[in-house]
């Protein structure tokens, strides 16, 4: 992406397009990676709640696999996953192993 | 046609505000700047604005409150002194940053510890490189009518920032003078409809505030709001005509007196101004070419016609009510010294710091300066370049 300069900057840094934040991808920002279990997973939905990006992909009400590019590793869905009879469906995994 | 009242500072730019009639007003009260937001409060207990008080517990939340008014498309004022201007200061930065066109009122007033709450320009004068326009005015005339013009320049689409309209505290704000108001048509007419810019309330076109700006385009952001502040000075001064066109009463960047042929002259802020012009006659009276600059516009400040107004003069005081502490000058000395600096031939340049804490400043004190301005010019030799006056040993 073209950096602007400062003659094409929005007045004091409103942002104007809605939803841009599309534009950002977070995911290199990650050091470690959620890992879904599809096994352990009831589909309450709370990462797809609590994911403070837009890596939790959500299709006809189920969740599916994670957009990585959106992923910062934040670790956030893994701790609030409450899983299957204390069986986690999201583990979080150091990136690079 | 034009009322003549006998008022208060603080009643004539509250008076100001009722013929604005803003969207919202948040403010914390303090002296001397409290009487100013109770009488305003009132106008707004009778009905006659439709202004929404935000009663705030601190200056802090009064300042972001009004952000998040202006940022939600609305005309916004508040207005404070002092320490309730030093408990802003956080949020100062974001107002300009993020362009936000809300008017204050700064009743100046020195700064604690020693805890004081007389007239002093410590407040102001800390808050001048905040991005915020500031308009200084020597009497309660000035108050008013710069009251009323900053709203135009604060909200007039080139430059969109924050602007603080200053006076000094009790000798202004709390003293009756004879001053003319406009009528309520036409202050409203004048400063015309509120136009909105990105307001966060247009939920057809939605928008975000204070985003995150990093390595990547900070820099991009703090050049484009330098760029701003460089049109200020055009937009004051256009505004300015306009309202002499309605009032009769003529404002430019400074107010020079007697300066065009002088040899010495005084640089002051504010009401000692007037004491000053005073002393200025009587030194012209005796054949002493004397003269003197008061800024109006003191941010962004005009450097390049500061200086060309003052370059010719043989011997310059500039007379701080405010101390820039760190072993340096007063801060409106290093502005005039900083405006000189480009010219081969300019005064000799002397600071005086006058009036701290309300301290009066009286003729003898602007004799005491011109008389050594005078002897300056004559000899070359100038023996102290920073001193305090009125200040026993
Ligand atoms: S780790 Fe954080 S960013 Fe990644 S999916 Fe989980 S909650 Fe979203
Ligand atoms: S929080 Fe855990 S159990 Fe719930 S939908 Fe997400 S992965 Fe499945």
């Amino acid at each position: 992406m073209k950096l602007k300069g400062w003659k094409e900057v929005n007045p004091g840094a409103v942002i104007t397009e809605a939803g841009n934040a599309v534009e950002i991808k977070t995911g290199s920002w990650r050091s470690s990676k959620p890992i879904w279990k599809e096994e352990n997973c009831i589909q309450c939905l709370f990462c797809w709640i609590y994911c403070p990006d837009m890596s939790v992909k959500v299709k006809d009400g189920k969740r599916e696999e994670f957009d990585y590019d959106y992923c910062k590793g934040c670790g956030i869905c893994a701790v609030e996953c409450p899983g299957k009879k204390g069986n986690k469906a999201i583990i979080m995994v150091e990136e690079g192993n | 046609m034009a009322k003549v009242v006998a008022v208060t500072g603080n009643e004539a730019v509250a008076v100001a505000l009722r013929q604005v009639n803003p969207d919202v007003c948040a403010a914390y009260p303090i002296t001397p700047q409290s009487d100013m937001m109770q009488r305003f409060s009132g106008f707004i207990s009778d009905g006659r604005v439709k202004t929404e008080l935000i009663l705030v517990e601190s200056e802090h939340s009064a300042m972001s409150s009004c952000v998040g008014a202006s940022a939600a498309g609305g005309r916004v004022i508040t207005a404070t002194s002092s320490q309730g201007l030093a408990l802003m200061w956080e949020i100062l930065y974001i107002a300009s940053g993020t362009r936000l066109p809300i008017v204050m009122p700064v009743v100046n007033r020195a700064l604690s510890a020693p805890l004081n709450i007389h007239g002093d320009h410590s407040d102001a004068m800390g808050a001048r490189d905040t991005g915020w326009i500031q308009l200084w005015s020597e009497n309660a005339q000035e108050a008013y009518d710069n009251a009323i013009q900053a709203f135009r320049i604060a909200e007039h689409m080139d430059i969109r920032l924050p602007i603080m309209v200053c006076m000094d505290g009790f000798i202004i704000s709390h003293s009756i003078e004879r001053i003319e108001y406009l009528e309520d048509e036409e202050v409203k007419n004048f400063v015309g409809e509120f136009r909105q810019l990105n307001p966060l309330l247009d939920i057809e076109h939605p928008v975000s505030y204070g985003p995150l700006i990093l390595t990547d385009y900070y820099m991009e952001y703090r050049k484009a709001q330098d760029e701003v502040e460089s049109k200020v000075a055009k937009v004051v001064l256009e505004v300015a005509q306009d309202f002499e066109k309605l009032s009769g009463r003529k404002y430019d960047l400074f107010e020079t007196y007697r300066l065009d042929d002088a040899e010495i002259g005084l640089v002051i802020l504010n009401s000692a101004a007037g004491t000053s012009k005073d002393v200025v006659d009587e030194f012209r009276s005796r054949g002493i070419k004397a003269g003197l600059l008061k800024p109006r516009l003191y941010r962004p400040f005009p450097y390049k016609e500061t200086g060309e107004a003052l370059k010719h003069l043989k011997a310059l005081c500039v007379l701080d009510r405010a101390d820039a502490f760190g072993g340096s000058f007063g801060p409106v000395y290093l502005d005039i010294a900083t405006s000189l600096y480009p010219y081969k031939e300019k005064p000799a340049l002397i600071n005086k710091i006058y009036g701290l804490g309300g301290r009066d400043y009286m003729p003898e004190h602007a004799e005491f300066v011109l008389d050594e301005l005078v002897d300056i010019a004559q000899t070359g030799t100038v023996k102290s370049y920073k001193e305090y006056i009125g200040v026993r040993e």
